[in-house]
Protein backbone atom coordinates (compact mmCIF):
# COMPACT_ATOMS: atom_id res chain seq x y z
CA UNK A 1 0.00 0.00 0.00
CA UNK A 2 1.57 3.19 -1.31
CA UNK A 3 -0.15 5.14 2.01
CA UNK A 4 1.67 2.84 3.96
CA UNK A 5 4.86 3.19 2.50
CA UNK A 6 4.85 7.38 2.43
CA UNK A 7 3.59 6.71 5.98
CA UNK A 8 6.60 3.83 7.60
CA UNK A 9 9.89 6.60 7.47
CA UNK A 10 7.72 8.86 9.04
CA UNK A 11 6.38 6.65 11.92
CA UNK A 12 9.70 5.55 12.21
CA UNK A 13 11.45 8.93 13.14
CA UNK A 14 8.42 9.21 15.57
CA UNK A 15 9.34 6.01 17.28
CA UNK A 16 12.98 6.98 17.59
CA UNK A 17 11.73 10.41 18.91
CA UNK A 18 9.62 8.77 21.54
CA UNK A 19 12.32 6.53 22.33
CA UNK A 20 14.57 9.03 22.69
CA UNK A 21 12.81 11.34 25.09
CA UNK A 22 11.18 7.86 26.98
CA UNK A 23 15.23 7.29 27.71
CA UNK A 24 15.60 10.89 28.53
CA UNK A 25 12.96 10.97 31.11
CA UNK A 26 14.33 7.36 32.57
CA UNK A 27 17.86 8.92 32.79
CA UNK A 28 16.64 11.65 34.69
CA UNK A 29 14.41 9.92 37.15
CA UNK A 30 17.46 7.28 37.49
CA UNK A 31 19.33 10.81 38.48
CA UNK A 32 17.31 11.53 41.09
CA UNK A 33 17.05 8.13 42.27
CA UNK A 34 21.04 8.01 42.64
CA UNK A 35 21.17 11.22 43.99
CA UNK A 36 18.20 9.92 46.81
CA UNK A 37 20.38 6.91 47.76
CA UNK A 38 23.27 9.13 47.94
CA UNK A 39 23.67 8.98 51.92
CA UNK A 40 24.14 5.35 51.49
CA UNK A 41 26.75 6.04 49.65
CA UNK A 42 28.29 8.48 52.46
CA UNK A 43 27.02 5.37 55.20
CA UNK A 44 28.48 2.67 53.28
CA UNK A 45 32.05 4.64 53.04
CA UNK A 46 34.23 1.60 52.75
CA UNK A 47 32.34 0.88 49.26
CA UNK A 48 32.65 4.35 48.00
CA UNK A 49 36.51 4.35 48.97
CA UNK A 50 37.13 0.89 47.23
CA UNK A 51 35.39 2.49 43.79
CA UNK A 52 37.44 5.97 44.34
CA UNK A 53 40.41 3.50 44.26
CA UNK A 54 39.14 1.40 41.30
CA UNK A 55 37.95 4.88 39.08
CA UNK A 56 40.54 7.34 40.28
CA UNK A 57 43.83 5.56 41.96
CA UNK A 58 43.79 2.40 38.77
CA UNK A 59 43.16 5.68 36.17
CA UNK A 60 46.52 7.53 37.42
CA UNK A 61 48.86 5.96 35.29
CA UNK A 62 47.37 6.73 32.09
CA UNK A 63 46.02 10.14 33.38
CA UNK A 64 49.44 11.45 34.50
CA UNK A 65 51.52 10.07 31.48
CA UNK A 66 48.87 11.22 29.11
CA UNK A 67 49.39 14.76 30.95
CA UNK A 68 53.27 15.09 30.50
CA UNK A 69 52.85 14.13 27.14
CA UNK A 70 49.93 16.91 25.89
CA UNK A 71 52.02 19.02 28.22
CA UNK A 72 55.29 18.69 26.02
CA UNK A 73 53.77 18.66 23.22
CA UNK A 74 51.82 21.73 24.17
CA UNK A 75 55.44 23.42 24.82
CA UNK A 76 56.87 22.13 21.42
CA UNK A 77 53.96 23.27 19.08
CA UNK A 78 53.30 26.25 21.27
CA UNK A 79 57.33 27.76 21.18
CA UNK A 80 56.90 27.28 17.35
CA UNK A 81 53.81 28.92 17.05
CA UNK A 82 54.62 31.88 19.59
CA UNK A 83 58.49 32.13 18.07
CA UNK A 84 56.64 33.21 14.88
CA UNK A 85 55.74 36.65 16.33
CA UNK A 86 58.81 36.93 18.54
CA UNK A 87 56.46 35.90 21.41
CA UNK A 88 57.85 32.86 22.75
CA UNK A 89 58.85 33.51 26.48
CA UNK A 90 54.68 33.97 26.70
CA UNK A 91 54.74 30.04 26.39
CA UNK A 92 54.01 30.09 30.25
CA UNK A 93 50.70 31.29 29.80
CA UNK A 94 49.85 29.93 26.29
CA UNK A 95 50.35 26.15 27.98
CA UNK A 96 49.09 26.71 30.84
CA UNK A 97 45.90 28.67 30.36
CA UNK A 98 45.21 26.29 27.89
CA UNK A 99 45.52 23.64 30.60
CA UNK A 100 43.78 24.88 33.11
CA UNK A 101 40.85 26.11 31.57
CA UNK A 102 40.55 23.28 28.57
CA UNK A 103 42.53 20.43 28.08
CA UNK A 104 42.84 19.26 31.70
CA UNK A 105 39.31 19.09 32.65
CA UNK A 106 38.29 17.85 28.85
CA UNK A 107 41.05 15.60 28.00
CA UNK A 108 41.18 14.32 31.63
CA UNK A 109 37.12 13.91 31.17
CA UNK A 110 37.42 11.96 27.62
CA UNK A 111 40.37 9.80 29.23
CA UNK A 112 38.20 8.88 32.67
CA UNK A 113 35.15 8.24 30.13
CA UNK A 114 37.13 5.49 28.37
CA UNK A 115 39.32 4.22 31.18
CA UNK A 116 36.65 4.10 34.07
CA UNK A 117 33.10 4.87 33.00
CA UNK A 118 33.68 1.55 30.45
CA UNK A 119 34.64 -0.59 33.59
CA UNK A 120 31.24 1.11 35.48
CA UNK A 121 29.08 -0.18 32.65
CA UNK A 122 30.31 -3.48 32.15
CA UNK A 123 30.84 -4.24 35.71
CA UNK A 124 26.93 -3.16 36.48
CA UNK A 125 25.88 -4.72 33.54
CA UNK A 126 27.26 -8.19 33.85
CA UNK A 127 26.11 -7.96 36.96
CA UNK A 128 22.31 -7.40 35.65
CA UNK A 129 23.05 -10.34 32.74
CA UNK A 130 23.86 -12.26 35.74
CA UNK A 131 20.92 -11.81 37.79
CA UNK A 132 23.36 -10.48 40.71
CA UNK A 133 21.34 -6.91 40.96
CA UNK A 134 17.92 -9.19 40.88
CA UNK A 135 19.23 -11.63 43.77
CA UNK A 136 20.19 -8.58 45.60
CA UNK A 137 16.56 -7.13 45.19
CA UNK A 138 15.75 -10.78 46.58
CA UNK A 139 17.53 -10.12 49.65
CA UNK A 140 16.00 -6.98 50.58
CA UNK A 141 18.93 -4.98 48.88
CA UNK A 142 18.68 -1.83 46.99
CA UNK A 143 21.08 -2.09 44.31
CA UNK A 144 20.84 1.35 43.86
CA UNK A 145 21.76 2.21 47.01
CA UNK A 146 24.58 -0.91 47.54
CA UNK A 147 26.44 -1.07 43.40
CA UNK A 148 24.86 2.37 41.75
CA UNK A 149 25.11 4.99 44.66
CA UNK A 150 29.09 4.46 45.20
CA UNK A 151 29.79 4.00 41.79
CA UNK A 152 28.54 7.25 40.51
CA UNK A 153 29.99 9.19 43.71
CA UNK A 154 33.55 7.51 43.30
CA UNK A 155 33.36 8.74 39.60
CA UNK A 156 32.24 12.25 40.49
CA UNK A 157 34.77 12.67 43.58
CA UNK A 158 37.70 10.99 41.11
CA UNK A 159 37.02 13.12 38.17
CA UNK A 160 38.32 16.84 39.64
CA UNK A 161 41.28 15.17 41.52
CA UNK A 162 42.65 13.12 38.08
CA UNK A 163 41.77 16.63 36.06
CA UNK A 164 43.76 18.64 38.58
CA UNK A 165 46.57 16.27 38.30
CA UNK A 166 46.34 15.88 34.25
CA UNK A 167 47.12 20.16 34.18
CA UNK A 168 50.08 19.86 36.22
CA UNK A 169 51.31 17.20 34.63
CA UNK A 170 50.88 19.14 31.69
CA UNK A 171 52.21 22.43 32.88
CA UNK A 172 55.54 19.85 34.48
CA UNK A 173 55.82 18.55 30.53
CA UNK A 174 55.80 22.14 29.02
CA UNK A 175 58.28 23.26 31.62
CA UNK A 176 60.89 20.49 30.86
CA UNK A 177 59.98 20.61 26.99
CA UNK A 178 60.50 24.65 27.30
CA UNK A 179 62.75 25.60 29.96
CA UNK A 180 65.09 22.44 29.89
CA UNK A 181 64.91 21.79 25.95
CA UNK A 182 64.42 25.07 24.72
CA UNK A 183 66.07 26.76 26.88
CA UNK A 184 63.59 29.22 28.03
CA UNK A 185 64.45 31.68 31.18
CA UNK A 186 62.55 29.07 33.78
CA UNK A 187 61.44 33.00 35.96
CA UNK A 188 60.40 34.08 32.39
CA UNK A 189 58.31 30.33 32.04
CA UNK A 190 57.13 30.69 35.78
CA UNK A 191 56.03 34.77 36.02
CA UNK A 192 53.73 35.10 33.04
CA UNK A 193 52.30 32.45 33.79
CA UNK A 194 51.77 33.41 37.02
CA UNK A 195 50.99 36.49 35.55
CA UNK A 196 48.27 35.33 33.26
CA UNK A 197 46.33 33.12 35.26
CA UNK A 198 44.01 34.08 38.47
CA UNK A 199 42.73 31.08 40.87
CA UNK A 200 39.61 33.05 40.25
CA UNK A 201 38.33 32.73 37.36
CA UNK A 202 40.49 30.54 35.24
CA UNK A 203 41.64 27.42 38.27
CA UNK A 204 37.62 27.99 39.88
CA UNK A 205 36.58 27.35 36.22
CA UNK A 206 38.59 24.71 35.67
CA UNK A 207 37.50 22.69 38.52
CA UNK A 208 34.20 23.28 38.08
CA UNK A 209 33.97 22.03 34.68
CA UNK A 210 35.64 18.62 35.75
CA UNK A 211 33.16 18.60 38.70
CA UNK A 212 30.31 19.02 35.83
CA UNK A 213 32.25 16.47 33.94
CA UNK A 214 32.55 13.88 36.74
CA UNK A 215 29.40 14.07 37.39
CA UNK A 216 28.16 13.61 33.57
CA UNK A 217 30.51 10.74 32.80
CA UNK A 218 29.90 8.91 36.24
CA UNK A 219 25.76 9.14 35.72
CA UNK A 220 26.32 8.32 32.33
CA UNK A 221 28.31 4.84 33.50
CA UNK A 222 26.37 3.78 35.76
CA UNK A 223 22.75 4.50 33.81
CA UNK A 224 23.96 2.55 30.78
CA UNK A 225 25.29 -0.28 32.69
CA UNK A 226 21.73 -0.29 34.65
CA UNK A 227 20.05 -0.03 31.55
CA UNK A 228 21.71 -2.76 29.68
CA UNK A 229 20.30 -5.28 27.77
CA UNK A 230 21.12 -8.23 29.46
CA UNK A 231 23.22 -10.55 27.64
CA UNK A 232 26.60 -10.34 26.46
CA UNK A 233 25.54 -8.48 23.60
CA UNK A 234 23.37 -6.01 25.52
CA UNK A 235 26.39 -5.60 27.78
CA UNK A 236 29.00 -5.02 24.67
CA UNK A 237 26.58 -1.96 22.89
CA UNK A 238 25.82 -0.82 26.20
CA UNK A 239 29.62 -0.62 27.14
CA UNK A 240 30.48 1.43 23.92
CA UNK A 241 27.04 3.84 24.79
CA UNK A 242 29.11 5.13 27.61
CA UNK A 243 32.15 5.79 25.96
CA UNK A 244 30.26 7.08 22.91
CA UNK A 245 27.53 9.36 24.99
CA UNK A 246 30.29 10.65 27.75
CA UNK A 247 32.40 11.55 25.25
CA UNK A 248 29.57 13.62 23.13
CA UNK A 249 28.31 14.93 26.61
CA UNK A 250 31.89 16.14 27.41
CA UNK A 251 32.56 18.07 24.63
CA UNK A 252 28.80 19.65 24.45
CA UNK A 253 28.85 20.09 28.22
CA UNK A 254 32.19 22.04 27.92
CA UNK A 255 31.23 24.38 25.27
CA UNK A 256 28.18 25.22 26.92
CA UNK A 257 30.29 25.63 30.04
CA UNK A 258 32.54 27.82 28.17
CA UNK A 259 29.57 30.20 26.51
CA UNK A 260 28.22 31.11 30.64
CA UNK A 261 32.22 31.75 31.59
CA UNK A 262 33.30 33.56 29.11
CA UNK A 263 30.19 36.10 29.63
CA UNK A 264 30.83 35.56 33.17
CA UNK A 265 34.73 37.62 32.38
CA UNK A 266 32.60 40.22 30.63
CA UNK A 267 33.64 39.07 27.19
CA UNK B 1 43.55 -6.49 47.33
CA UNK B 2 43.55 -6.02 51.34
CA UNK B 3 41.28 -3.23 53.04
CA UNK B 4 44.53 -1.50 54.25
CA UNK B 5 45.96 -1.42 51.04
CA UNK B 6 43.09 0.69 49.46
CA UNK B 7 42.76 2.81 52.15
CA UNK B 8 46.16 3.92 51.88
CA UNK B 9 45.89 4.19 47.83
CA UNK B 10 43.01 6.29 48.02
CA UNK B 11 44.61 8.35 50.79
CA UNK B 12 47.79 8.96 48.65
CA UNK B 13 45.45 10.07 45.58
CA UNK B 14 42.90 12.12 47.35
CA UNK B 15 46.11 13.94 49.44
CA UNK B 16 48.10 14.22 46.01
CA UNK B 17 45.11 15.07 43.96
CA UNK B 18 44.31 17.98 46.62
CA UNK B 19 47.84 18.94 46.37
CA UNK B 20 47.48 19.09 42.58
CA UNK B 21 44.71 21.87 43.43
CA UNK B 22 46.60 23.65 45.60
CA UNK B 23 49.99 23.83 43.51
CA UNK B 24 47.56 25.06 40.57
CA UNK B 25 45.90 27.72 42.91
CA UNK B 26 49.65 28.87 44.24
CA UNK B 27 52.11 28.23 41.68
CA UNK B 28 50.51 28.21 38.27
CA UNK B 29 47.65 30.94 39.02
CA UNK B 30 48.34 33.93 41.76
CA UNK B 31 46.58 33.46 44.38
CA UNK B 32 48.61 34.76 46.82
CA UNK B 33 48.58 38.31 45.35
CA UNK B 34 45.19 38.33 43.94
CA UNK B 35 42.08 38.35 46.85
CA UNK B 36 43.97 38.53 49.95
CA UNK B 37 45.38 41.80 49.96
CA UNK B 38 42.27 44.40 51.28
CA UNK B 39 41.93 47.35 48.57
CA UNK B 40 40.74 50.83 48.36
CA UNK B 41 38.90 52.67 45.33
CA UNK B 42 39.63 55.38 43.29
CA UNK B 43 37.73 57.22 40.30
CA UNK B 44 39.51 58.14 37.56
CA UNK B 45 37.63 59.79 34.34
CA UNK B 46 39.24 60.01 30.93
CA UNK B 47 38.21 61.00 27.43
CA UNK B 48 38.90 58.07 25.67
CA UNK B 49 40.19 54.80 27.20
CA UNK B 50 41.23 52.78 24.10
CA UNK B 51 41.84 49.03 24.90
CA UNK B 52 41.44 49.23 28.65
CA UNK B 53 39.67 45.59 29.90
CA UNK B 54 38.54 45.44 33.30
CA UNK B 55 40.91 43.54 35.92
CA UNK B 56 43.89 45.12 34.08
CA UNK B 57 46.75 46.19 36.04
CA UNK B 58 46.94 49.64 37.81
CA UNK B 59 51.01 50.40 38.20
CA UNK B 60 52.65 52.65 39.98
CA UNK B 61 56.68 53.23 38.01
CA UNK B 62 55.80 49.64 37.03
CA UNK B 63 54.60 47.77 40.06
CA UNK B 64 51.51 46.26 39.97
CA UNK B 65 49.02 48.20 42.95
CA UNK B 66 45.69 47.69 41.88
CA UNK B 67 43.51 46.45 39.10
CA UNK B 68 41.09 47.89 37.07
CA UNK B 69 37.29 47.58 38.90
CA UNK B 70 34.85 49.00 36.52
CA UNK B 71 34.20 50.64 33.45
CA UNK B 72 31.37 53.13 32.69
CA UNK B 73 30.67 55.58 30.46
CA UNK B 74 29.33 58.95 32.23
CA UNK B 75 25.99 59.36 30.56
CA UNK B 76 26.25 63.36 31.02
CA UNK B 77 29.66 64.06 30.13
CA UNK B 78 30.55 61.38 27.79
CA UNK B 79 33.53 60.64 29.61
CA UNK B 80 34.79 56.78 30.56
CA UNK B 81 34.30 56.51 34.44
CA UNK B 82 36.94 53.76 35.88
CA UNK B 83 37.18 52.46 39.01
CA UNK B 84 40.47 51.53 40.62
CA UNK B 85 40.92 49.23 43.27
CA UNK B 86 44.55 50.03 44.74
CA UNK B 87 45.97 47.84 47.67
CA UNK B 88 45.68 49.67 51.14
CA UNK B 89 49.23 49.54 51.11
CA UNK B 90 49.80 52.37 48.57
CA UNK B 91 48.89 55.67 48.95
CA UNK B 92 48.60 58.40 45.72
CA UNK B 93 49.40 61.76 46.11
CA UNK B 94 45.99 64.43 45.30
CA UNK B 95 47.67 65.45 42.36
CA UNK B 96 48.73 62.02 40.91
CA UNK B 97 48.48 61.39 37.34
CA UNK B 98 46.52 58.68 36.16
CA UNK B 99 47.45 57.52 32.12
CA UNK B 100 46.24 54.69 29.98
CA UNK B 101 49.58 53.24 28.67
CA UNK B 102 50.02 49.93 26.84
CA UNK B 103 52.89 47.86 27.19
CA UNK B 104 54.90 47.41 24.40
CA UNK B 105 53.42 47.66 20.65
CA UNK B 106 51.15 45.06 21.30
CA UNK B 107 51.00 44.42 25.08
CA UNK B 108 48.44 44.31 27.59
CA UNK B 109 46.90 48.07 28.05
CA UNK B 110 47.35 49.45 31.98
CA UNK B 111 46.89 52.38 33.60
CA UNK B 112 50.05 54.15 35.11
CA UNK B 113 50.26 56.32 38.12
CA UNK B 114 52.39 59.50 38.69
CA UNK B 115 52.62 60.63 42.24
CA UNK B 116 53.08 64.63 42.54
CA UNK B 117 54.09 66.21 45.31
CA UNK B 118 51.20 67.16 47.18
CA UNK B 119 50.95 66.68 50.95
CA UNK B 120 47.26 65.50 51.05
CA UNK B 121 46.86 61.89 49.70
CA UNK B 122 43.83 60.31 47.92
CA UNK B 123 41.03 59.08 50.22
CA UNK B 124 39.23 56.14 49.45
CA UNK B 125 36.29 56.84 46.83
CA UNK B 126 38.30 60.11 45.90
CA UNK B 127 38.85 61.04 42.09
CA UNK B 128 41.55 61.48 40.66
CA UNK B 129 41.16 64.72 38.28
CA UNK B 130 44.35 64.82 36.29
CA UNK B 131 44.34 61.90 33.65
CA UNK B 132 45.65 61.12 30.25
CA UNK B 133 43.57 59.40 27.74
CA UNK B 134 44.93 56.94 25.68
CA UNK B 135 46.71 57.02 22.41
CA UNK B 136 44.77 55.73 19.38
CA UNK B 137 46.73 54.52 16.69
CA UNK B 138 44.40 55.36 14.05
CA UNK B 139 44.15 59.14 15.10
CA UNK B 140 47.87 59.47 15.83
CA UNK B 141 48.70 58.24 11.94
CA UNK B 142 45.34 60.01 10.79
CA UNK B 143 46.90 63.33 12.67
CA UNK B 144 49.95 62.77 10.93
CA UNK B 145 49.14 62.00 7.24
CA UNK B 146 46.99 65.49 7.70
CA UNK B 147 50.13 67.16 8.86
CA UNK B 148 52.29 66.00 5.87
CA UNK B 149 49.27 66.89 3.17
CA UNK B 150 49.18 70.37 5.06
CA UNK B 151 52.67 71.17 5.08
CA UNK B 152 52.99 69.48 1.58
CA UNK B 153 50.20 71.50 0.48
CA UNK B 154 51.68 74.94 2.04
CA UNK B 155 54.92 74.47 -0.65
Amino acid sequence: MPADALTHGLRRIGLGTLTAIARMGYAARFFVAVIMHSPEAVRRMRLTLREIYFSGVLSLVIILVSGMFVGMVLGLQGYDSLNKYGAGDSLGIFVGLSLVRELGPVVAGLLFASRAGSAITAEIGLMKTTEQLAAMEMMAVDPLARIVAPRFWGGVVSMPLLAALFSIMGVFGAYVVGVRLIGLDAGTFWGNMRAGIDFWPDVTNGIIKSAVFGVAVSLIAVFEGYDAKPTAEGVSAATTRTVVGASLAILALDFILTVFMFRGLGI
Amino acid sequence: MNRSTIDLWVGIFVTIGFGAIVLLALKVGNLTSLSSTPSYRLEARFDNIGGLKLRAPVKAAGVVVGRVDRIKLDPKTYQAAVTLSVDNGYHFTKDTIASILTSGLLGEVYIGLDAGGDTQMLADGAEITKTQSAVVLEKLIGQFLFDKAASGGGK
